[in-house]
């Protein structure tokens, strides 16, 4: 897979140069043009704007450096070009290829006036309103360029690391009260510190990179646009640990991940130390983001649920001590090392600090991350960011949390968006997808998706996901046909899944079931509320 | 056994890689398109496992086949994020459009193209945002006359 289409490699980068006129790109300053190489802007076309602004340039004789960033995560401008200006990044967005030869006549290689320009990319209000931490470099460094990375920061942390005590490291993480981004917020510091405290001659890192639900990107974005972030938050948390290799598990639906991630390894030269990395793809399997099927995975074998105890960190992968975090948990990790703990700590609210990075999907108008402080509401995030449904109906549910998350309806907007307010409405932030419904949809049928979906994919190891789930299906086959009086059976059937079930599989898919119905009882023709 | 031809060195390469078996079948499908039935005994040899073990992380890995696909494969996205915004439609249309043809239509939860759908993918190369019925069609026309 090849997502460049007509560059050719320079060294320590994926910058090129396109095409060199005759005489020109020695002395001559050439300018440098970002286009996405993110799949999200290839799947809108970014690839053609490429061939494009190539073809012009060189109909042109224009010299110029070409990097395929990741995306500045506006979806709804990808693909989203910019051009390095004496006055810094200048976007012009969503441009299409037929676009180019207009933009070249607007001068957009020195910011030039056009329809599509956005003006300053770092001053775009829906950009400048976050707060980014872990995701500040995305769409801003070459993924391909180590030397960039560094020049923007990166690998101070792990040179702090490497003059701290394990302990110290540890202190750290936990001091800066990161919880695990992947959904289940477990405090990363813990989890580390039990890795540490526990005697083996190998202990591993592993990544949990199977971002399976549906609305997140994030890890993605992250491994895509700047892969040395994760590389070196795994790398701190090996000397945090005492581990040497790790692995990073990503699912084989992302193959443009991988493949970032393959070529980030490939030239980190001595970036990682003694750190053995390597990154390993999955195959399709929803239940292998469960950190223990992910290692039965990892380890060669279906992705079968294990019972916990013992917990991964006591016997983890290959029955060794192992530290497993999502993406966002490691790349948050080398600027808690390089700005301190407290830096992370100040942010935030109640028991949630630091940041989060939303992604804001489905029927949304301006849908992509949103890297804020916890504690924005839910319904700002909706409209002042999103603007609405992209239908431009009105919302009418919003799912949080993935395939797993609750449905809420317009009167739970106001919840703030932190891991106990939501805990308190039944609800969870899970990998912080949110995904948008307009008025357009069947609650209903959005519940008995739910069902299917745990019967597409339960490992099943135990009896009410795997079967739970197939009864579910045919329950709200039933009571969609008009027999309420099942609607009492699917509760009961929900609650025997929630208490029975071995991992979060089977015991939170009743969590949309049961809160599509309690929030959205008519579209189960439900009269009895 | 052409196949087979391919295979050995795949396993040979990874034999003594730890948890090695998703690596090799990875690579063999990414070989041949799909692992061939008459590859399991040899894996399962080499890697001192059953057949039956083998055979049983092929089946319960969506992405693994054991007969070679279509022509294309096309992979449609059916997650929540997608169903927001048509997929169900899209799907269906699919469905209708691909039927009887040499491409291979599946189903696949999630691309993370959760902001631009409805999203689909051909051949784990091309991806594809905001996908109407007819824009599908214009890229299975396009796919078509390319033969």
């Amino acid at each position: 897979m090849k997502v460049e289409t007509m560059t050719t490699e320079s060294a320590g980068g994926s910058a090129s140069t396109l095409p060199l006129a005759r005489g020109a790109g020695k002395s001559i300053a050439r300018t440098t043009i970002f286009v996405p190489g993110d799949a999200a802007a290839l799947a809108l076309g970014a690839d053609a704007v490429v061939a494009a602004i190539a073809a012009e340039a060189a109909r042109q004789g224009i010299s110029l450096r070409l990097v395929r960033n990741g995306t500045r995560g506006m979806v709804w401008l990808e693909p989203l070009v910019e051009v390095a200006t004496a006055q810094g990044r200048i976007a012009y967005g969503p441009v299409a290829a037929a676009d180019v030869p207009g933009l070249f006549a607007a001068g957009f290689m020195t910011g030039g006036a056009h329809p599509k320009c956005l003006g300053p990319t770092d001053e775009i209000p829906w950009l400048a309103r976050q707060q980014r931490l872990a995701c500040r470099r995305i769409g801003v460094v070459d993924p391909r360029s180590l030397a960039d990375y560094v020049a923007r920061g990166g690998g101070e942390g792990l040179r702090r690391a490497r003059a701290m005590a394990p302990a110290a490291i540890v202190d750290a993480v936990t001091g800066s009260g990161l919880r695990g981004r992947g959904g289940a917020a477990f405090p990363a510091g813990i989890k580390w510190r039990t890795v540490l405290a526990a005697p083996a001659a190998q202990k591993y890192i592993v990544c949990n990179a199977d971002e399976g639900d549906s609305g997140t990107f994030s890890d993605r974005m992250l491994m895509e646009g700047d892969p040395y972030c994760l590389l070196e938050g795994m790398a701190i948390a090996g000397l945090a640990v005492g581990a040497s290799q790790g692995y990073i598990y990503v699912r084989s639906e992302y193959p443009h991940a991988v493949a970032a991630l393959d070529a980030a390894l490939e030239d980190a030269g001595d970036f990682l130390g003694d750190f053995k990395l390597e990154v390993r793809k999955g195959a399709g399997s929803y239940v292998c983001g469960e950190e223990t099927a992910l290692l039965e995975s990892l380890e060669g074998r279906r992705g079968i649920v294990r019972a916990k105890p013992p917990l991964p960190a006591i016997s983890g992968l290959f029955g060794r001590p192992t530290v497993i975090n999502n993406v966002i948990t490691f790349a948050s990790v080398p600027d808690i090392l390089a700005q301190g703990a407290a830096a992370y700590r100040d942010l935030g609210c109640g028991r949630s600090r630091g940041t989060l990075p939303f992604q804001l999907a489905g029927n949304i108008k301006y849908g992509g991350l949103v890297e804020v402080p916890f504690g924005l509401s839910l319904r700002e995030l909706l409209y002042d960011f999103g603007g609405g449904s992209r239908s431009g109906r009105p919302l009418r549910a919003v799912q949080v949390g993935g395939p797993l998350g609750a449905y809420l309806p317009a009167a739970q907007f106001d919840t703030l968006l932190d891991y106990e307010a939501f805990a308190t409405i039944g609800a969870g932030l899970g990998h912080g997808g949110i995904v948008a419904f307009d008025d357009s949809v069947d609650l209903a049928q959005q519940a008995r998706y739910a069902m299917k979906f745990c019967a597409i994919e339960s490992c099943g190891k135990c009896t009410p996901c795997r079967i739970g789930s197939t009864r579910g299906v045919e329950v709200i086959d039933r009571i969609r046909a008009g027999d309420t009086r099942q609607i009492e059976l699917l509760q009961e059937l929900c609650e025997t899944m929630t208490q029975g079930s071995l991992c979060a599989m089977g015991s939170m898919t009743p969590i949309p079931v049961i809160s599509a119905l309690r929030h959205f009882p008519e579209d189960f023709g439900d009269k009895r509320t | 056994m052409e196949s087979l031809v391919t295979v050995a060195p795949i396993i040979e390469a990874h034999r003594l890689q730890p948890g090695a078996l998703l690596p090799i079948l990875h690579e063999i499908q990414d070989a041949l398109g799909f692992i061939p039935p008459e590859a399991v005994p040899q894996i399962a040899r080499e890697l001192n496992l059953s057949r039956a073990e083998i055979h049983g992380v092929i089946s319960y890995y969506a992405h693994f086949r054991l007969t070679p696909p279509g022509r294309h494969v096309v992979r449609v996205c059916c997650a929540e994020a997608c169903q927001a915004v048509g997929a169900q439609a899209l799907a269906e249309h699919a469905r209708t459009r691909l039927a009887g043809s040499e491409f291979t239509l599946e189903p696949v939860y999630c691309l993370g193209l959760c902001a631009c759908g409805p999203s689909l993918q051909i051949d784990e190369t091309t991806l594809h945002a905001q996908v109407t019925p007819q824009k599908f069609d214009e890229l299975i026309a396009a796919l078509e006359a390319a033969a």
